[in-house]
């Protein structure tokens, strides 16, 4: 049987050089070269892109929200990995 | 109407883009996916601000004090210069599809050759328009070959639409004495050799779609020289209405 649900994929964008990959959002498209020139189409419209990746949203791998507590509260009380405590000189700039 | 030669050439690039434009716009809100109707709409865009550009030169090469939407929006059938193949209506996606990779096949490389001929305002806005004609190559290559190598019912209509199609795609090729003159003075150039071009972009398209080739038989022609098929009246009174209503109305 042919499968008629067109399989969903995640769109990831770089929008300057130097920058990191953002997710922006998903399209539909049957195959990864559709899904790359939708991701285009929909996404880059106002010159948001120099570089887009696409990836298929199945093949992502997610955490579970019921496990959020164990997860990631035990971050919430380490305020120590917080690199507030530390004077930075002037000098250095950006951080 | 005495009209020069540039001014003809630069007219029918215009008209060429705009009723090509137009029908895309008409698929918004209508194509299969969201995606998709993005896709046409971005490619109708591209033609509309090609469409622009050329309407502008021309309206300076006129020099009569006409704008841009007096030539767009106030002109009848008779007096639009674009081919046939243009104007042909959307029928179903496989040939909406397969009119935008014949034309676009032939308008990559006819604006990339534009692009170094000696009409600099010609040459500027071809240089601009190549890249957008590229895209839509790539991107109607891609669905004509999914089409064409997919289901039964979708190879069946994108063969129909290459078999309805193909008889406008001559037009493309052709050029009058007019022309021909701006041509040998170096200040445009001559589409018919582009024809090598343009079927080395299309044959493996249309080989990898598992579609076959019409035949070049007879060729239908006329749209270049006012002689328009039935379709183009109607699509001017849709794109027409408002200007026609309320003459002279801005936003």
């Amino acid at each position: 049987m042919t499968d008629k649900n067109t399989p969903l994929w995640e769109v990831f964008i770089r929008t300057r050089n130097g920058m990191a990959h953002r997710h922006v959002g998903s399209v539909h498209a049957a195959d990864a070269t559709m899904a790359l020139q939708n991701a285009r189409d929909v996404y880059t419209r106002r010159g948001e892109g120099l570089s887009v990746w696409v990836v298929r949203s199945s093949e992502i791998t997610a955490s579970d929200p019921s496990e959020k507590g164990m997860m990631f509260e035990p971050a919430d009380s380490k305020i120590y990995r917080h690199p507030t405590f530390y004077d930075v000189p002037d000098d250095v700039g950006h951080m | 109407m005495a009209e020069t030669p540039l001014f003809a050439l630069t007219l029918r690039l215009a008209d060429n883009a705009l009723i090509l434009g137009h029908r895309l716009s008409e698929w918004c809100g209508h194509a299969p996916m969201l995606e998709e109707d993005l896709a046409l709409a971005n490619m109708g865009l591209d033609l509309v601000g090609q469409a622009r550009s050329f309407y502008d030169y021309a309206t300076k090469l006129e020099g009569k004090g006409r704008d841009e939407d007096a030539l767009a929006y106030r002109r009848d059938a008779i007096d639009f210069r674009n081919v046939l193949l243009v104007e042909q209506p959307n029928g179903d996606f496989a040939a909406t599809i397969v009119r935008q990779l014949l034309y676009a096949a032939f308008a990559e490389p006819y604006f990339a050759a534009l692009s170094r001929a000696k009409d600099e305002m010609l040459a500027a806005i071809a240089a601009k328009a190549v890249k957008e004609m590229a895209y839509h190559v790539r991107h109607t290559a891609e669905w004509t070959i999914r089409l064409g190598d997919g289901t039964e019912e979708s190879h069946q209509r994108a063969q129909s639409a290459l078999d309805d199609l193909w008889p406008f795609t001559g037009e493309l090729f052709e050029t009058d004495d007019a022309e021909r003159g701006l041509i040998a003075d170096g200040v445009t150039v001559d589409p018919a050799p582009l024809r090598a071009v343009w079927n080395r972009t299309l044959d493996p398209i249309i080989a990898e779609a598992t579609l076959a080739r019409p035949a070049d038989g007879w060729m239908q022609s006329g749209g270049r020289a006012g002689r328009h098929s039935e379709h183009l009246g109607h699509l001017l009174a849709d794109l027409q209405f408002l200007q026609r209503a309320y003459p002279g109305a801005t936003w």
